[in-house]
């Protein structure tokens, strides 16, 4: 079957925060790029994000790149990558900047600059005192970036697939990809897509948790088209619990509540983070606030009739500040929790978040996989950037605030990258026989009236097991057991029936594809996590409790031929400042 | 808890029709949107829009009961049985309750959408006092979910010529930015008997947001501008 082909110098897949800057870079040096969305650009998951973006403006206080670098690095739980963090942390306010230029209507101080807040793990002078460094539009940052960002685009006339699902990438016989195949869902067209660069920019796939923070379409594709493409993923061991999603319902409480005042208290009315982290409190990074409320919950200290949650309280920062700084999130407690936070707490668990591991890159975006001795040697023509892309920024454990960065910083790069390298590769590469035949394949099964399971069965059982054994603690048993049981759940995942069979916009259709890439991350992620005996960031080992750099300093990979896995060093060496060591990480 | 709600496949069906269902719901089901995608698990052919789940992508937009809303943010409870749901009404159906927003993006890129200002800028950011900051608050939340355009009878009737609210309360978002410079091109680019005169302030819009916007009162801010700057 020939399949009707266009062709363009770069495709990125994605227009969330990560593609929509990378295609701005490009579009406005002048290049034809052509962005895939699953969703009208400004509904993709950024959209989300509430907190802030951070970098070391110092608008509110003193603050450093250098000192972000380290708290970035100590939050990562030294898995990070020293140089990409170094980057990362430079390029901060560079991005900002360019961010308010673009138009972002960020809060203001009185003296007119960019109003920032304290956010956990963020600090003065090597871990000294709390620095407010996350610069905020009040507590719909990701909206309002996402909006700007879609908004420059259309000025510098970007061209957009919308409603279009990527399914797979084309590599060629030298291992090159020189493009993609996807579906137009309105139509339920397939076609070719020829490059000779690709950005994957697709988000992250916090669907695999039965509670997460992400929405719908967080279904990780990249992460699946580039496994199916042979290439590895890195660190999937490592997910984020946010420690404060509403209870029963998933949806997220920013940590700027936090930074503005906000507490934890547990079943006695005990603001417990006290006891674990005697100096940052409630605003100590991630994975140990994620850890202290399971610990309470635990041991009976939780609270409401199942003692399963514990409780935010900022109704003590007063109605005006709740009503300026965090508008976003009164109304989500009000409709999802039927509180009002001016007057009650907010019952809150930690919830899967935010995934650290991805696609391995380098800081220009490149994908980079072991070849002889090399353990990170580009992939010809292929990019991967924002949360579907492991750099690695925030290793074991990203700091709240480090992903819209990280966005910016990469995508802007990336996009530089690109343009540098369509000058020196200024045709494109021939497509190989058969470009689209593995996902003909994917769709003709799905076409074809073979029993099998339902899609909605299998991805609850896939969810479930997830949640179950690879959740805040994890002990080898319980890994080893899901370990076994994601592995039947990808068979099933990939022999499901639809009843719906018809071209324009299946539905039914895309979720059974989204589940195939979802079941493959899945399983990557119980591999590597029964793997990695040690505890590190948000990986936490109940059966080896502590952080064992003798070992396990190093990045795992993870192939899908044969669930195999490999590992690589990390990066220690900086860029230009001397090397952060691995110390005992304490808030 | 019975629905009836609105089908159409242009590949099987000549014309819409309403599909009853009747579907028992978890105590876990709070909100209009877990409800569907409990139908949706028994007939997976009922096509719709979907992200966020929290009422910050603009996906789900569509006609409940009559009034148009977010499935996502719409509470159970509230709701009257059979709970009637139909695709945002005015737009082109591509299927079931998905219709083709063309039109509505176009008329919302028709504003330039985006902060125009050619003095280079300086080092670090723009300043803007907080109080010119205010002035964006109830603008720049829109999610571009279209319950208001959709609800507007002079959209419905000229969805090519008249810019419809959403468009025009980002329209004004841009106008009311104190870094934009560019307020009176954008002022002579509504200057038209359609594009913002067709608005008779009918409130439908305001009433229609579920992020509680305002785009009438955006547009009557508009209108001030035009007077002002013809006196
Ligand atoms: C509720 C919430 C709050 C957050 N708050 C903060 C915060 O305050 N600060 C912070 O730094 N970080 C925050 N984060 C994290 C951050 O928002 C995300 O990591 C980041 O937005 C991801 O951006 P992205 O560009 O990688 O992907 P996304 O914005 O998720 O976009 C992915 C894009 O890829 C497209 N796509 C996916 N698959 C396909 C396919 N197969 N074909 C075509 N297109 C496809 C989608 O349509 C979409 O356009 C938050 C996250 C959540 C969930
Ligand atoms: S106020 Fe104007 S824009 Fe709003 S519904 Fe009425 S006519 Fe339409
Ligand atoms: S103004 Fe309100 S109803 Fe209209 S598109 Fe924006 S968010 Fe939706
Ligand atoms: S699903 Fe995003 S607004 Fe309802």
């Amino acid at each position: 079957m020939t399949l009707s082909r266009q062709i363009f110098d770069t495709v990125i897949v994605g227009g969330g925060g990560s593609g929509l800057r990378a295609a701005l870079q490009l579009a406005e040096a002048g290049h034809n790029v052509a962005v895939f969305s699953k969703v009208f650009p400004t509904r993709s998951h950024t959209v989300a994000a509430q907190g802030g973006i951070g970098a070391s403006l110092g608008n509110m206080q003193e603050d450093h790149w250098l000192w972000h670098m380290y708290d970035t690095i100590k939050g990562s739980d030294y898995l990070g990558d020293q140089d990409a963090i170094e980057f990362m942390c430079r390029k901060a306010a560079e991005v900002v900047y360019e961010l308010e230029h673009f138009g972002m209507p960020f809060d203001r101080n009185p003296d007119g600059t960019i109003y920032q807040r304290p956010f956990g793990g963020h600090t003065q002078n090597f871990g000294e005192r709390a620095v407010q460094r996350a610069c905020a539009a009040a507590d719909r940052t990701g909206h309002a970036m996402l909006h700007t960002l879609y908004q420059r685009n259309v000025r510098a006339r970007c061209q957009f697939f919308v409603e279009w699902m990527a399914l797979d990438l084309i590599r060629d016989y030298e291992g090159a990809v020189v493009g993609i195949v996807a579906l137009e869902m309105e139509t339920g067209e397939v076609m070719v897509f020829q490059s000779k660069a690709t950005i994957l920019a697709t988000g992250g796939a916090g669907r695999i948790y039965q509670s997460s923070t992400n929405a719908f379409i967080n279904t990780g594709d990249g992460l699946g088209m580039a496994a199916r493409a042979g290439i590895p993923l890195e660190d999937m061991e490592f997910w984020q619990f946010h420690p404060t999603g509403v209870a029963g319902a998933g949806v997220l409480i920013t940590e700027g509540v936090r930074g503005e005042g906000g507490i934890l208290l547990n079943a006695n009315g005990e603001r417990f983070m006290e006891r674990y982290a005697p100096n940052m409190k409630d605003l100590a990074s991630r994975d140990v606030v994620s850890r202290a409320m399971d610990q309470e919950i635990k041991e009976g200290r939780g609270v409401g009739p199942e003692r399963d949650h514990v409780l935010l309280k900022l109704d003590h920062l007063g109605a005006e500040i709740i009503n300026k700084r965090l508008p976003g999130i009164r109304e989500i407690a009000l409709k999802f929790a039927h509180v009002d936070p001016i007057r009650e707490p907010i019952p809150v668990v930690p919830t899967c978040h935010y995934q650290m591991g991805g696609i391995p890159t380098n800081y220009y975006g490149q994908v980079v996989v072991p070849r002889g001795a090399n353990p990170s040697e580009p992939v010809p023509g292929l990019y991967a950037i924002g949360e579907c892309a492991c750099v690695s920024v925030h290793g074991a454990n990203r700091l709240g605030t480090n992903s819209l960065l990280d966005l910016l910083v990469f995508g802007k790069s990336a996009g530089d990258h690109v343009s540098e390298w369509l000058k020196t590769h200024p045709r494109h590469r021939d497509l190989p026989r058969n470009a689209a035949e593995r996902s003909l394949e994917r769709l003709a099964r799905l076409d074809s009236t073979a029993p099998g399971e339902r899609v909605t069965d299998v991805s609850a059982d896939m969810r479930r097991t997830v949640q179950q054994h690879a959740g805040v603690f994890r002990t080898g048993t319980l890994l080893a057991e899901g370990v076994e049981k994601i592995r039947e759940v990808g068979q099933r995942a990939r022999s499901t029936t639809i009843d719906d069979k018809s071209r324009v916009f299946n539905t039914a259709r895309i979720e059974a594809l989204e589940l195939e890439n979802l079941a493959i991350v899945a399983e990557a992620t119980l591999v590597s996590a029964q793997a990695r005996e040690e505890s590190r960031g948000a990986h936490a080992r109940e059966d080896f409790k502590e952080r064992d750099d003798k070992n396990w300093l190093k990045h795992s990979l993870w192939y899908l031929d044969g669930s195999r896995l490999d590992y690589k060093p990390v990066n220690l060496q900086p860029l230009t400042v001397e090397s952060f060591e691995p110390k005992i990480r304490v808030y | 808890m019975k629905f009836s709600i609105y089908r159409y496949n242009p590949e099987k069906d000549e014309k819409p029709y309403m599909q009853d269902y009747d579907v028992e719901l978890q105590p876990t089901d709070r909100m209009l949107l877990d409800a569907i995608l409990r139908i949706k698990a028994l007939d997976d052919s009922l096509g719709l829009r979907k992200s966020c789940r929290e009422g910050v992508c603009g996906s789900d937009g569509m006609n409940i009961n009559g009034k148009n809303g977010l499935a996502c943010i719409t509470p159970l409870k509230d709701l009257k049985e059979p709970v009637v749901l139909r695709p945002l009404p005015g737009l082109p159906v591509i299927r079931d309750l998905i219709v083709d927003m063309s039109q509505f993006f176009k008329q919302y890129h028709s504003v330039k959408p985006y902060l125009v200002n050619d003095n280079p800028p300086p080092q670090k950011e723009r300043l803007q006092s907080p109080e010119e900051r205010e002035e964006l608050n109830g603008l720049y939340e829109c999610i571009l979910c279209a319950c208001c355009s959709t609800s507007c009878p002079s959209f419905w009737w000229n969805p090519d010529k008249f810019v419809g609210p959403a468009a025009l309360l980002q329209a004004y978002r841009f106008i009311a930015d104190t870094r934009d410079d560019a307020t009176s091109e954008r002022l002579d680019n509504l200057e038209d008997p359609y594009r913002l005169f067709r608005c008779h302030s009918i409130m439908n819009c305001a009433d229609a947001c579920p992020k509680g916007l305002n785009p009438t009162e955006a547009i009557g801010k508009i209108k001030e501008q035009m007077v002002r700057r013809m006196v």
